[in-house]
């Protein structure tokens, strides 16, 4: 097969979306908010402003990105609309971003306080392996290169993960609550002072504008992607 | 075949069984998988021996942790084959041209790795309480219950992603990938289980984890069985 000869006229130039630029000056102020308009934490130091980034990046993944690739994924296989399929992989890679980043910053932060870079906690554990399964996930979409068969297959991959998770993290806990338990330390403390409260819900907010706005970019990527195939596939 | 089906479309268990048939004597016939999973299942546990200092660590304590890992990677071997062996002269156009219902073809395929890894079990258990010392006890009869639920979980996750895994450009890789993360709850319950067994403890100490297989099992053979059609092209 020769090498397909992309026309650039033919696809519109997509400007920059002004979604993700607002997200992206979002995101800055909020770092600029929570390093030096934010009170430090009296018993953690510094090391508590992981926080802002790291409890909105994994509630972000799990519930929003994660849950909505469950729901899409489900969706498709009773619909068969492409557009689910996209919405469903573009939650999948952009979750995976996040977890990414949850993944990262929770050592660091666990390290400072925990005095561990990891903890075999159920939190920890699933959300591990809800990232292998995700990167599975990818994996599978890049092996398959039949569009409806890879969307058929993501969705069930999706489906399932999302019946998997539950059930890692109820093993997981058992585990753990059988055994002695590190001390841990509870993130989410309810008695947070107002100014922290500000940061962490602007954090979030901030977050999820960039979810948002990184799902909309991804998507528009498939969409263009699968228009590619079709334009190839027509050629050919 | 039984003259009795020749010529009505045979019920889904009954189908199932017939798909299952086949497999097994697909495998019976040429030994070739089986034998290498359990040549692949013992070299596993004898290797796992030297892994550990057997002076720290008693081998009570370690057999649990190692029978079900190498229960899953010599698994792995024989769902590979399920739907690989389909794929020459594309095989499976025959399976979906038969008079059966897609979920006959998923149970069949299920069954038959189902006798293939309890296969593995029967001779690498044995194995392990020979190579580890295990005091023989009435634990051994818990544990092959405990077996049966693990295998029954393993199976039908792998079952499916063999169906999915086979059609795709990295089969071998994308297999262990897709289905290790979900053989984690497996291992789990089965070795925390099997561990409390092994060590004299009461049954009732292991309850919650064959609860949790228990549960690992309905919910994936039902999910599985769902959702394989959707693997199929029509």
């Amino acid at each position: 097969m020769t090498p397909p000869v992309v026309v650039f006229s033919d696809v519109e130039r997509t400007p920059r979306d002004p979604l993700l630029i607002v997200a992206i000056i979002a995101v800055a102020l909020v770092f600029i908010r929570a390093l030096a308009f934010t009170p430090i934490e009296a018993l953690q130091g510094p090391a508590q402003k992981i926080l802002y980034v790291h409890a909105s990046s994994a509630f972000i993944a799990l519930y929003i990105a994660f849950v909505l690739m469950a729901i899409t994924s489900i969706l498709y296989l009773w619909l068969k609309d492409e557009k689910l399929d996209r919405v469903a992989s573009s939650a999948a890679e952009v979750g995976l971003v996040f977890t990414t980043v949850v993944l990262l910053t929770g050592p660091l932060w666990g390290k400072t306080i925990w005095g561990a870079w990891w903890t075999w906690d159920a939190r920890l554990t699933s959300t591990l392996f809800l990232w292998f399964i995700i990167v599975g996930y990818g994996l599978l979409r890049g092996a398959v290169e039949d569009r409806g068969r890879r969307a058929r297959y993501s969705a069930v991959l999706g489906i399932l993960a999302a019946l998997l998770v539950p059930f890692i993290h109820l093993s997981v806990y058992m585990f753990r609550t059988l055994h002695p338990m590190p001390i841990l330390l509870k993130p989410s403390s309810p008695s947070m002072p107002p100014e922290m409260q500000i940061t962490f819900f602007s954090a979030f907010g901030a977050f999820l504008l960039l979810f948002a706005a990184l799902l909309r970019v991804r998507y528009r990527v498939a969409t263009l992607r699968d228009r590619l195939a079709d334009l190839e596939q027509e050629r050919a | 075949m039984d003259d009795a089906i020749a010529n009505t479309p045979p019920g889904v268990l009954a189908a199932a069984w017939l798909v299952a048939r086949k497999d097994l004597a697909i495998e019976f016939r040429t030994r070739t998988a089986f034998l290498s999973a359990l040549v692949f299942a013992l070299l596993g546990v004898t290797i796992f021996y030297f892994a550990w200092d057997s002076t720290a660590v008693s081998a009570v304590d370690l057999a649990p942790g190692v029978l079900w890992v190498i229960f899953t990677f010599a698994g792995l071997l024989g769902l590979q084959r399920s739907f690989g062996s389909e794929l020459a002269d594309r095989a499976i156009d025959g399976l979906l041209g038969a008079p059966v219902a897609r979920e006959s073809i998923y149970v069949g395929k299920a069954l038959a790795n189902l006798v293939f890894v309890v296969g593995i079990l029967v001779v690498t258990l044995p194995a392990v309480v020979l190579f580890y010392n295990l005091p023989i006890s009435s634990a051994l009869l818990a544990l092959a219950g405990i077996a049966l639920l693990a295998a029954i979980g393993l199976v039908a996750v792998g079952t499916l992603f063999s169906a999915m895994a086979v059609n795709t450009r990295m089969a071998e890789l994308l297999l262990p990938m897709l289905s290790l993360p979900f053989f984690v709850p497996i291992v789990m319950g089965a070795a925390q289980s099997s561990a409390r067994l092994m060590a004299g403890r009461p049954v009732a100490e292991a309850l919650p984890w064959l609860r949790i297989l228990v549960a690992f099992d309905i919910v994936f053979v039902t999910a599985c069985t769902l959702a394989f059609p959707f693997t199929l092209d029509e």
